[in-house]
């Protein structure tokens, strides 16, 4: 049940973003989430459906990237990717290893719709002939 | 926004029933006249652990989660307009007992710290690795029970170890009293190298 705190959180961190850029909706949030995190992705997914109703991302897709683990000995330099169970003292040398990645919950980038990009669109298709109206181009960012 | 107080802030977690509160108890008890200190609580309902924290003549607050299994930084920030922040050398927030979700997430501390008792068993730290992988301190309490309850702490210490290799580590006993004052004193020059750091703008 903690996603929805977490959905909520990403929601507004993208909601900062679009508003220091004057956007009127977020397309997209482009999500990276590590394997060595307690956060399940399909359980942000459907709390991100909940969160999301009645903010600027109420249409943004949310596209999230699993981020394997990766560990590395400090000492002998040898990476390894755990299949079952984490274990950070090195199996060759004994010494401690470190977590290269998997601890990611990050948002790498968002894309958003301007207030200019929606009223260029609005114009473009008043300039259309009547008879094209009805198969007017889809809005250019969505 | 603690990091200007020269406040240390520690988030205190573990399974419910390791013991957190008896060991915070002991803490002040062992503290007391040596540094400032104020407590956060987390449960899901009641006020008990703040009104155990109070009757020691500390101040502290209880945040009641209803059924959010974890604290989070929104609730913290909440609680702290109560707290006179700048009187304070320390800030405890102990959080609900748990050791999945409360591992994700930040409450601004400076020091995470994961109480495990013996009674638990070995194998703790490898079964809820993201726990134990991100303290700074792990206190291995109730050890005078490691005999009747069978549990090896060399293999514990050596779990711990296997996943997080840099973990600061004191086996003790609130009951018996072993061992605490390591913790006690260890917690006390971490305080004063929080302070000593704001001094000196670092």
């Amino acid at each position: 049940m903690h996603e929805i705190s977490i959905a909520e959180s990403i929601l507004e961190i993208a909601e900062g973003q679009a508003r220091a850029q004057n956007a009127r909706s977020i397309q997209l949030i482009k999500l990276r989430l590590g394997e060595f995190t307690t956060i399940v992705r399909e359980a942000l997914e459907f709390a991100f459906e909940i969160a999301r109703q009645g903010t600027l991302a109420e249409d943004a897709v949310l596209e999230i990237e699993t981020v394997s683990i990766l560990v590395r000995c400090a000492v002998c330099d040898r990476a390894t990717q755990p299949v079952v169970g984490i274990c950070l003292i090195c199996t060759v040398c004994s010494f401690p290893m470190e977590i290269l990645t998997g601890e990611e919950l990050q948002i790498e980038y968002i894309e958003v719709e301007t207030e200019e990009e929606w009223i260029r669109w609005n114009l473009s298709q008043k300039e259309l002939p009547q008879g094209h109206q009805s198969e007017s181009r889809s809005r250019p960012t969505s | 926004m603690f990091e200007e107080h020269g406040l240390l802030v520690i988030n205190l977690m573990s399974a419910p029933g390791a013991g957190k509160t008896t060991l915070l108890e002991a803490t002040i008890k062992s503290l007391r006249g040596r540094c400032r200190l104020a407590v956060i609580e987390g449960d899901l309902q009641t006020d008990l652990d703040a009104q155990r924290i109070q009757a020691l003549g500390v101040h502290s607050h209880q945040i009641t989660t209803g059924t959010v299994c974890h604290l989070d930084a929104r609730m913290v920030a909440r609680a702290l307009t109560v707290f006179p922040v700048d009187e304070l050398d320390l800030l405890v927030i102990e959080n609900v007992g748990n050791l999945i979700c409360p591992a994700s997430f930040d409450l601004g501390e400076g020091l995470r710290v994961v109480v495990c008792s013996v009674a638990e068993g070995e194998e703790k730290p490898r079964k809820y690795p993201v726990m134990f992988h991100r303290a700074n301190v792990v206190l291995i309490n109730k050890i005078d029970l490691a005999a009747v309850s069978d549990v090896d702490l060399v293999e514990l210490e050596a779990n711990i170890r296997s996943v997080n290799p840099n973990a600061t580590i004191f086996k003790l006993s609130c009951k018996s009293g072993i061992g605490l004052d390591e913790w006690t004193d260890w917690l006390q020059h971490a305080v004063a190298a929080r302070q000593a750091s704001v001094l000196v703008g670092a």
